[in-house]
């Protein structure tokens, strides 16, 4: 049998418990190879996810996660990336649930934040001598952002601490999260849909001036420039921006 | 000056704080390539700062060297980035496969000792050290079935791939005494057989036995089997690196310089010894 044939039948065996092109006596050593395929994956999960266990309990995380195996194959190379569709399998396992995915999703984010692209960081006390109209704010590359529909940072936070959590509810509005990485480790907050949409458009190249500009055209002169100093000052102390460039200097 | 026998220990999670704090007394440590192939982080920087005191190997477990479709460029090209920064002392990988079609199984699969796998390993091999810049050295797994018909033994076919290749052997002598219990060789002509100037370092470790046929859990002590088969093919060998691997059940890293220190006299006395 050609050796492609051969490793599409080992794969077939893993996924489904297909053991068609074995012969009876490789029975024991197959049942080894899927036993140690299932449990690699059910372990990359339950420790990626232990809040979201905690939350929904033993024997409905095992069930989701044996739903989770059978429904998609892992395809990277490292197992850290195998619970990244996780939350989806929750969301729809749970559809009247939301805070579950939700909880899922920041555990995943914040794993990812933790093993992220390093960068340097730009302290408070060197802000001076920019032309603060064209600076340009870069963003630490570990920050990502969630909307949250629920308490599920509240959930999460208790789950961690090992207290007991309230009942699940749905926000009035949706929120913002942000997760990101300062001084290797992984942090998050929660933030006005307003600070997370102008973090967004500067993360994208908005100037902090033309930033200045929207803001007063929403808000006022006053409070517009008021919120976007606020939001720096932020920014800078919680770690976020990496470099401002003005055309001038980079930090 | 003659090359010196050096003894070294796999690195994991629990002992890093010991590894930074004190200079414990080992040649080298082998970490896992994948576990550090990451973007950045504290993986890294605990990387960066283990290898400023001492030398490290690096050794993979999904570079899937027996896969049908080639290599995951991808894959190489983080563990060159890896290679780049901390100029390890080897590059390993095993004589396995774990990827076809985009799955993978996250497991060391077999592969059949036959002349298109060994056509498929070399090519393989020959494109990760291109990749690398430098040559690996290839482990000879554990294995829990046949892909057969086999054209030659295992051992036959690692010489092969060295000679094709240029590469290196990491013999694993616990691997060797659970794969000859799974099929049914002869330990010791698995070990009289290999290729034995090619091997560059050692792994010894333990297996459990399960419900018809030994594992590789490297959950426990190296056992009296094992240090029998390192004392008897160590003669045979050049000054090779020997290296404790426990992956589960971690002991206190006292437990484990005790067992590197058996290998150490086992070495010294090239006489048979028995835990």
């Amino acid at each position: 049998m050609m050796l492609v044939v051969q490793q599409r039948a080992m794969r077939d065996w893993l996924r489904s418990g297909c053991a068609a092109g074995f012969d009876a006596g490789a029975a024991p050593g197959l049942a080894v190879y899927r036993n140690n395929h299932r449990a690699a994956l059910v372990a990359c999960l339950e420790a990626g996810f232990p809040r979201t266990r905690a939350w929904i309990g033993d024997d409905a995380f095992l069930d989701t996660v044996i739903d989770h195996v059978g429904r998609v194959p892992p395809s990277s190379w490292t197992l850290d990336a195998y619970g990244e569709d996780f939350p989806v399998t929750l969301a729809l396992r749970y559809p009247d649930d939301l805070e579950v995915a939700e909880i899922a999703a920041i555990e995943l984010a914040l794993d990812r934040a933790f093993i992220g692209p390093d960068a340097s960081v730009v302290g408070i006390d060197r802000l001076a001598g920019y032309d603060w109209d064209r600076a340009v704010l870069h963003i630490t590359p570990t920050l990502e952002l969630l909307e949250g529909a629920t308490n599920a940072f509240e959930l999460w936070e208790l789950l961690s601490a090992g207290a007991m959590p309230p009942a699940a509810a749905r926000l009035d509005t949706p929120r913002a999260l942000f997760v990101w990485r300062q001084a290797g480790i992984s942090r998050i907050r929660i933030a006005d849909p307003i600070e997370a949409q102008a973090l967004c458009r500067v993360r994208a190249g908005l100037p902090f001036g033309d930033l200045c500009t929207h803001t007063a055209e929403a808000f006022g002169p006053d409070e517009g420039i008021s919120r976007a100093g606020v939001w720096l000052g932020r920014w800078i102390t919680d770690g976020l921006v990496c470099a401002i460039d003005d055309d001038r200097s980079i930090l | 000056m003659m090359p010196r026998p050096t003894f070294g220990l796999g690195l994991r999670k629990p002992h890093y704080a010991e590894f930074l704090s004190h200079k414990v007394p080992v040649d080298f440590v082998e970490v896992i390539s994948e576990n550090f192939m990451v973007d950045g982080g504290q993986p890294r920087r605990i990387l960066r700062e283990v290898r400023e005191r001492y030398p490290v190997a690096l050794h993979g477990v999904s570079m899937s060297l027996g896969s049908a479709d080639g290599l995951d460029p991808a894959y190489l090209a983080r563990l060159r980035a890896l290679v780049d920064e901390v100029d390890p002392l080897f590059v390993s990988d095993h004589l396995s496969w774990s990827r076809i079609d985009g799955f993978s199984a996250h497991d060391l699969l077999p592969i059949p000792y036959t002349q298109e796998a060994l056509s498929v390993v070399c090519a393989n091999i020959d494109r990760a050290q291109a990749a690398l810049g430098r040559t690996m050295l290839i482990e000879n797994p554990s294995s829990y079935l046949a892909l057969g018909p086999a054209e030659m033994t295992e051992w036959a076919f690692l010489e092969s791939v060295c000679d094709r290749t240029g590469c290196g052997v990491l013999l694993d002598v616990n691997n060797v005494f659970v794969s000859a219990a799974n099929h049914g060789f002869d330990a010791l002509d698995y070990l009289d057989g290999l290729p034995h100037a090619r091997v560059r370092q050692v792994h010894l470790a333990g297996h459990s036995q399960g419900e018809q046929l030994l594992i590789d859990t490297h959950d426990r002590p190296v056992p009296p089997s094992v240090w029998d088969l390192y004392a008897h093919v160590l003669p045979k060998l050049g000054a090779v690196a020997t290296m404790i691997e426990r992956d589960d059940d971690i002991p206190p890293l006292a437990e484990l310089l005790g067992e590197l220190a058996t290998a150490r006299r086992i070495a010294a006395t090239g006489i048979r010894h028995a835990a």
